[in-house]
């Protein structure tokens, strides 16, 4: 049994690591997250520059072969420095599904153009009524000749207000509530019929309300089979599931340092506020909620990466733990900062925002608490 | 045992809520309703309804404009307040300076401040902590230095809440250095337009200006603007933090809050139903009506004790750290009852504007409130500063 990172995992870890320490300062991202684009691009040069956008992919698709523990280095590292340039929905979401289901044309069209950061990508996959269910689709594609025409609505798109094109999840058969009768399509949001509504989250990340009213589509912009989609968007959800969660511990690993070192400096009646016991034992809570978020870490990255049977399973305990001890975290590390947690200046209060949305993002923990129990 | 109200206390509940429906502006209440943010004039405008009608001072003595109400026809009052979702009354005047002025201040300074702040012609706020001084209160260091029949006034106060409104700041400031920090400590008001005071926004996590810091560069301030002695300072801040301790809690908003979770249950689509449909959280959401219960009756508790010559004690510290957990807990729930939709920001502007909602009516400021409350336990006394109340004063260790 070895918990350990290979020594390239090592090298990408640090490497990550070194760039989130020197290069990608608080301040900076504060400054980017209120331009329009809300990122830097000149950053996600650097990220494909240093191969981490083309991590995932394999070797045939110009990647580099990396697995879910390749992923889960990457995501760690990065939810340390508050990174909110849009991988996951890019490299995760979009690429994950080109790849699985792409023809080879698209596959040669898209996912080097992913991996040198030189387009933008986003997948459409909830609805406002569908909450964390990916089943739920009510947006309908209908067949006609040669094309398509879809009609619905699309909500809180991650990363929509960039994206040169989006997988859109809709319907061409069965009910409300089917898995079977889900079709992927690669939809251009500048074609007619296609709304976007941009915003900001809380978070500093940009998402999109989309409205597709008759868009027409030509069959070529099917990804996969019609109607078959539902597997691979599960499994595809699930690994950026574990991406998540793996920010999440990052993040909280980060906040746990932040906080010990505020508490150590912070004097009140004379004494450090670290000299507390009734303090100190509150972040010893905090350090087992991130310690037992790590290890169902490592234990879903490995089972993901065997294909284990049971690794769906995995994922929903993953979740859940994480939406647990994210709130514990990052409540817990506010309350000790004292008035200085909710500033906008102070960057504990920004951690704890980004952790607050991972919470419910691909489902919070009763959602994943249910799916553990049914599976 | 009798837990009801009397005859004439629902005869009394009746009468307040007749005048609320009655004189409650529409538009203020369509703010409040919709999560639009008051004005300052909206607050005021409220106000000086109550003022009118003589219900805005409610708990001061009746020979300075106070109501002479009973412990239970104030409750009842303030519920009726909450339950029709009226904008809440700043206290900084009404509730802190008043009764301090009206116990501690000479006859002169009752006449000139008092009418100021029960007619709202006056808004005040507070300067009690320092950027050093959080839980810590007594060790402040803003300084006021005696020179003939002023005071000139040096440091800094954080925290403030709506001083960018404020005409008045009352300030607890230190008139000399002893060893036992809580001496030395007095109690002075400063007019905000004096030279020397400037108020520079905090702005939170959710976007939000509600807080300042106000820094005081040779504040030359009347002598006579001190109230009580000089070094009595810390007694009178002790005064105002067992003064209405009751309604701390906010158990009033806290149950019309729940009731409107309950409805949006019914409201918000999952899958081919309703939230209300999704077992685990109701269950959130009745052990939260659960335990609101519990703290609500608590509160009762202290009332009666109150209403038969009874003072609040530190009892009061366990309704300040249940009423908080309630209010942090509950707009949790909220966030959770909305998943995504709780993510997109709106800022302060986009809310007064009221345009271009995104997700369901009520969303918008479902995550700002999360954030924003993150404060109720660090405020008015942390919540690890009240169980260490609790811990000395009722447990006696």
């Amino acid at each position: 049994m070895d918990f350990s990172l290979s020594e390239e995992q090592q090298l990408l870890k640090d490497s990550i690591t070194t760039f989130v320490d020197k290069d990608y300062l608080f301040d900076i991202r504060q400054k980017n997250i209120k331009t329009d684009l809300g990122y830097s691009s000149d950053f996600w040069k650097t990220f494909a520059d240093l191969g981490w956008l083309g991590m995932p992919f394999s070797e045939s698709d110009g990647g580099f072969n990396g697995g879910p523990i390749d992923l889960m280095v990457i995501m760690e590292s990065l939810g340390r420095g508050l990174v909110v340039e849009p991988y996951i929905p890019n490299v995760v979401l979009a690429g994950g599904l080109i790849s699985r289901l792409g023809s080879e044309d698209q596959k040669k069209e898209l996912l080097p153009k992913i991996i040198s950061g030189e387009i933008q990508m986003s997948v459409a996959f909830s609805e406002p009524q569908s909450r964390f269910d990916l089943n739920d689709v009510i947006t309908v594609a209908k067949k006609e000749g040669d094309s398509y025409t879809i009609d619905g609505y699309k909500a809180v798109v991650m990363n929509g207000p960039s994206s040169n094109n989006m997988i859109i999840v809709a319907r061409t058969s069965g009910n409300q509530l089917d898995e079977k009768g889900l079709t992927l399509f690669i939809v251009d949001p500048t074609l007619k019929g296609v709304s976007l509504r941009n915003y900001s989250n809380v978070d500093g990340s940009k998402a999109s309300e989309v409205t597709l009213e008759n868009v027409s589509v030509p069959a070529s912009s099917l990804l996969g089979k019609e109607g078959e989609a539902f597997t691979a968007l599960e499994e595809v959800i699930d690994l950026a599931t574990l991406a998540i969660s793996a920010e999440a511990v990052g993040i909280m690993e980060k906040m746990n340092e932040i906080t010990l070192e505020y508490t150590k400096t912070r004097e009140q009646f004379g004494e450090t506020l670290s000299s507390f016991q009734a303090l100190q034992h509150r972040m010893v809570d905090t350090f087992m909620a991130y310690e037992q978020t790590k290890s169902l870490l490592l234990m879903c990255a490995a089972k993901l990466t065997d294909k284990s049977d049971d690794s769906k399973k995995a994922v929903s305990a993953l979740k859940y733990q994480v939406g647990i001890a994210a709130k514990h975290v990052g409540e817990e590390s506010v309350q000790l900062h004292g008035g200085m947690g909710v500033t906008d200046e102070t960057n504990i209060g920004h951690y704890f925002k980004r952790l607050t949305t991972i919470r419910a993002i691909f489902g919070n923990t009763d959602y994943h608490l249910k799916r553990y129990s049914a599976l | 045992m009798n837990l009801s109200f009397s005859e004439e206390d629902l005869k009394f509940q009746d009468e307040v809520r007749s005048f609320i429906a009655d004189n409650y502006p529409a538009e203020i209440k369509n703010k409040m309703d919709n999560g639009i943010p008051v004005s300052k004039d909206d607050i005021l405008t409220w106000q000086r309804i109550l003022s009118k009608k003589g219900w805005f001072a409610i708990n001061w003595p009746e020979e300075y404009g106070g109501t002479g109400w009973s412990v239970t026809q104030k409750h009842i009052f303030q519920n009726e307040l909450a339950d029709a979702n009226t904008p809440t009354l700043v206290p900084f005047g009404v509730s802190m300076c008043g009764p301090v002025i009206y116990t501690f201040g000479t006859q002169e300074q009752k006449d000139r401040f008092l009418p100021g702040i029960i007619n709202n012609d006056v808004w005040w706020c507070q300067g009690y902590s320092e950027p050093g001084s959080g839980s810590d209160l007594a060790s402040l260091k803003t300084k006021a230095v005696k020179d003939g029949d002023h005071y000139i006034v040096n440091g800094t106060k954080t925290w403030t809440t709506m001083a960018q409104h404020a005409d008045w700041i009352f300030c607890l400031v230190r008139t000399e250095t002893t060893d036992i920090k809580q001496q030395g400590i007095s109690f002075l008001l400063i007019d905000m337009n004096t030279p020397g005071v400037e108020v520079k926004p905090i702005i939170t996590i959710d976007g939000s200006h509600e807080v300042n810091m106000v820094y005081l560069d040779n504040v030359k301030v009347p002598a006579e603007n001190l109230i009580g002695e000089e070094g009595a300072g810390w007694n009178i801040a002790k005064f105002l933090l067992a003064h209405e301790r009751t309604g701390i809690g906010g158990i009033p908003a806290l149950k019309r809050e729940i009731r409107r979770l309950r409805e949006i249950t019914s409201e918000l689509p999952l899958g081919e139903g309703f939230l209300k449909d999704d077992d685990l959280f109701m269950d959130k959401l009745n052990k939260l009506e659960i335990d609101l219960l519990a703290a609500e009756y608590s509160e009762l508790r202290t009332l009666a004790a109150m209403s038969k010559g009874g003072h609040p004690g530190p009892e009061s510290s366990i309704l300040k750290i249940k009423g908080t957990d309630l209010q942090q807990g509950l707009s949790d729930l909220f966030v959770e009852a909305l998943g995504y939709y709780a993510h997109p920001f709106m800022s302060e502007d986009d809310l007064i504007s009221n345009e271009g909602r995104i997700g369901p009516d009520f969303a918008a400021n479902v995550m700002p409130h999360y954030l924003n409350y993150r404060k109720v336990s660090i405020y008015g006394g942390s919540n690890e500063i009240q169980r260490n109340v609790i811990a000395k004063a009722v447990l006696g260790i």
